[in-house]
């Protein structure tokens, strides 16, 4: 008993207080910054990305395909491309993870969740998801258990992951969605009552990522049924999950 | 002769590697991997009087409808792999089975049958792998008493597909089948088509840094490419980093599933240190991006250094002092003890590797069997623990390789100041290094949870053709689907975050 409770005062509080306002380290990958005037157009970029993100004139990069990898940085010798340490990446749209030169934190940050009455009245307060790894390599799953930890300790804002789909309000994807799992995932799907929304976490489930060209893949889904949110990363990191997952439901403040 | 040997990280021409006919490459594998009639006491991988086991068993399409089978066996006394093969011409579509003898080889028959259509005769439990799991054909018992519980593929936690079918008397479970491939991405063809050291990463999210580096250091071998000192420092330490943070993280899963929250709650607070150490040395929380082919993109200066060591001061700290606190309480231990056993002699038997077959008694840890010359350098000796092969053994196991890590790393640490001249990386021209033909190459790197196997082979215009990955999951999968027999349904949670076994490891 007496051995239990110093274990807990060693460890002092641990959450993290200010989660929309969280430092991160500055090694941290995030939001791409991009310098097309620099650019001479030598595309050794476009070679060593191995998930087609770039492209050229003018330079972009498509966060829904980046794996942050930083490859495209360390082999430009321009200058060109960045990374900020910006880690709120996620959008409701899939042409707002299109990244040019004019994008900047606060521009991001402003546009990129659009903001629906609907979905802020009825999950503000409880927003319960259920998750479907669909050939995810097990590094968005690790993160996504973080982010219930005791540091980002997500069930504060009435987040959390629930076992069943009857008893969600959504499904979270990971991973590109595999042959075997296509069937398994829409049936997830179909079981999760109305109203309900569907966000996609990291590069594979949102453009099939490092494995787009694999034979063994099935994204029909995606055809069938509408996206709500976007989180890009690989793997997505806690905080840009919860913070866009909280611009998503409870709107800007 | 009718083997060629060959070490950890080099090269042999695929010309060298003998042809047997596939009736006596049967009886060699037979021979060399069945139990010796003496000796056993050596204590590094022949416990249970076990010589050689498979380490690799696969096909490759030969031309013309053929196909060649290669063989690679691990010798863990010496640090070799015996690497041999057979050819199927097209007419021949089956042999005689393997896992009758060696039930080892259970798992890769499966796989070579259902890749290749060439059946082995008589095997006992042939059934998928990957491919075509609508015919899955589960194993059954019947009975008044007798029930059965379906899980899967979609789980109740935040975890990856696959599913699991409970033969259950009352509580008891009588058997347990695993059925997996949910997860089969078609890796090893996209490593052929377009490798790269991104891709090696998302094989496995667990393990980045293990994948990534046997992915480098096999490819190098191809290439030819040396790597320098400090970058092998850097690698080392991130390796280490990451088998310190999983198994923390672990600790901590097998105190929530015993709903001990406290623990959960103070390893995984503990494990956010490391990763987040992590993300200072490399960027990403699991070190993606960190290891490419000739070295690591990211130097590791003095200031970062020094906060790491801190950190990981305090970090010890708390695991010690948690662990401690967590095993005086009864109620823990009980909950621990005899729970999901598998004993040695099974073990070996079934061919569990890495963490889980160390649990059980076996002693293989391929950092050691199978040494860089690094690993010989920091001098540290192999966890010893009385191997009894339940929850509780993995669980102190997983605790003392924490404490064996961080050692590693301390004295990675002291090494640095006497290279901080070198490079860390030979520029990005080296990934486009022509690969040498004709050639086979293995790679083994021992990750948290085992031994982690990449084999590549070029052909004569240097293109790669085959490329085959091992997970210890491969193996091991088979020993949890033992551990939980004549265990209550309500202990496979705590029996499965005791292993944490990969399912992309294994669907690939």
């Amino acid at each position: 008993m007496f051995d239990t409770l110093k274990s807990r005062i060693f460890q002092g509080n641990q959450f993290i207080k200010d989660i929309e306002n969280a430092p991160m380290r500055e090694q941290f990958r995030g939001l791409p910054v991009l310098k097309d005037s620099n650019c001479d157009g030598c595309k050794k970029c476009l070679d060593i990305c191995p998930t087609g993100a770039l492209s050229l004139n003018p330079l972009m990069i498509d966060m829904g395909k980046c794996t942050f990898c930083g490859a495209c940085k360390n082999v430009c010798n321009k200058n060109a491309v960045n990374f900020s340490n910006f880690y709120k990446l996620a959008s409701t749209s899939r042409s707002a993870l299109m990244i040019d030169e004019r994008a900047t934190k606060e521009l991001f940050e402003k546009t990129a969740i659009e903001v629906k009455k609907e979905i802020v009245s009825m999950f503000s307060r409880s927003l319960k998801l259920r998750q479907v790894s669909a050939g995810g390599c097990n590094g968005c799953e690790m993160e996504l258990n973080a982010c219930s930890n005791v540091n980002f300790d997500m069930g504060r804002f009435g987040i959390d992951f629930v076992a069943s789909p009857r008893h969600a309000d959504g499904i979270v994807i990971t991973g590109p969605v595999t042959k075997n799992m296509a069937y398994a995932l829409e049936d997830c799907y179909n079981a999760t009552p109305n109203p309900k929304i569907v966000i996609l976490c990291g590069a594979c489930a949102i453009s099939g990522g490092i494995f787009q060209k694999s034979d063994e893949i099935n994204r029909e889904f995606f055809e069938k049924y509408p996206v709500d949110l976007y989180i890009p990363g690989c793997p997505v990191h806690p905080l840009t999950f919860i913070n866009g997952i909280l611009g998503y439901i409870r709107g800007r403040k | 002769m009718n083997w060629i040997k060959i070490k950890n990280n080099t090269k042999i021409s695929l010309l060298d590697i003998p042809i047997l006919d596939i009736s006596d490459l049967r009886i060699e594998i037979i021979s060399l991997c069945s139990a010796l009639t003496q000796g056993g006491s050596d204590n590094s991988s022949v416990l249970a009087g076990y010589k050689m086991r498979p380490v690799g068993f696969f096909g490759k399409d030969w031309g013309r409808g053929d196909t060649r089978l290669f063989v690679v066996l691990a010798d863990d006394r010496t640090g070799e792999f015996y690497v041999s093969s057979a050819i199927f011409k097209a007419g021949i579509r089956e042999y005689e089975s393997i896992t009758k003898e060696i039930p080892a080889f259970h798992m890769f028959e499966r796989e070579f049958y259902e890749e290749f259509n060439i059946r082995p005769k008589n095997h006992p439990w042939l059934k998928p792998v990957r491919k075509s799991l609508d015919d899955y054909k589960f194993f059954e018992m019947e009975g008044e008493e007798i029930h059965q519980v379906a899980v899967g593929p979609i789980h109740a936690g935040v975890i990856e597909p696959g599913h699991f079918r409970f033969m259950c008397n009352g509580e008891t479970v009588y058997h347990l089948e695993i059925a997996l491939g949910y997860q089969h991405k078609g890796v090893e063809d996209m490593m052929v088509k377009c490798p790269s050291n991104q891709l090696a990463e998302s094989i496995c999210g667990d393990s980045v840094i293990a994948y990534n580096l046997a992915y480098s250091k096999v490819m190098e071998t191809i290439k030819g490419i040396s790597v320098s000192y400090k970058a092998k420092l850097i690698r080392n330490l991130a390796l280490e980093m990451e088998r310190a943070a999983v198994h923390i993280g672990d600790l901590g899963a097998i105190a929530g599933d015993i709903a001990y929250l406290m623990g959960a709650s103070v390893f995984g607070a503990t494990r956010t240190l490391v990763i987040n150490t992590m993300l200072e040395f490399s960027g990403s929380r699991f070190g993606r991006g960190l290891i490419t082919l000739g070295g690591v993109n990211f130097d590791i200066d003095e200031t970062k250094i020094e906060r790491a060591k801190k950190t990981f001061e305090k970090v010890e700290k708390d695991v010690r002092r948690m662990v401690k606190t967590m095993l005086k309480n009864s109620s823990v231990v009980s909950r621990l003890e005899k729970t999901g056993t598998v004993s040695a002699e099974r073990a070996a038997e079934i061919g569990l590797v890495g963490m889980a077959a160390r649990a059980s008694g076996l002693n293989i840890d391929s950092r050691f069997n199978f040494p860089d010359s690094q690993m010989k350098e920091t001098g540290l000796e192999r966890v010893h623990l009385k191997g009894t092969g339940d929850v509780n053994a993995r669980f102190k196991l997983r605790y003392k390789e924490i404490l064996q890590s961080f050692s590693i790393i301390r004295k990675i640490f002291g090494k640095f100041k006497e290279y901080s001249h070198e490079p860390v990386n030979c520029g990005y021209e080296v990934l486009n290094k022509e690969n040498a033909k004709d050639v086979f190459a293995i790679s083994v790197v021992e990750g948290w949870r085992g031994e982690i196997i990449h084999i590549a082979m070029t052909d004569n215009e240097g293109r790669l053709t085959r490329y085959k990955i091992k997970d210890p999951s491969f193996n091991n999968w088979y020993g949890l689907a033992l551990a939980v027999r004549n265990n209550g349904v309500s202990d496979f949670p705590l029996c499965n975050k005791s292993f944490n076994l990969s399912y992309c490891g294994c669907d690939l």
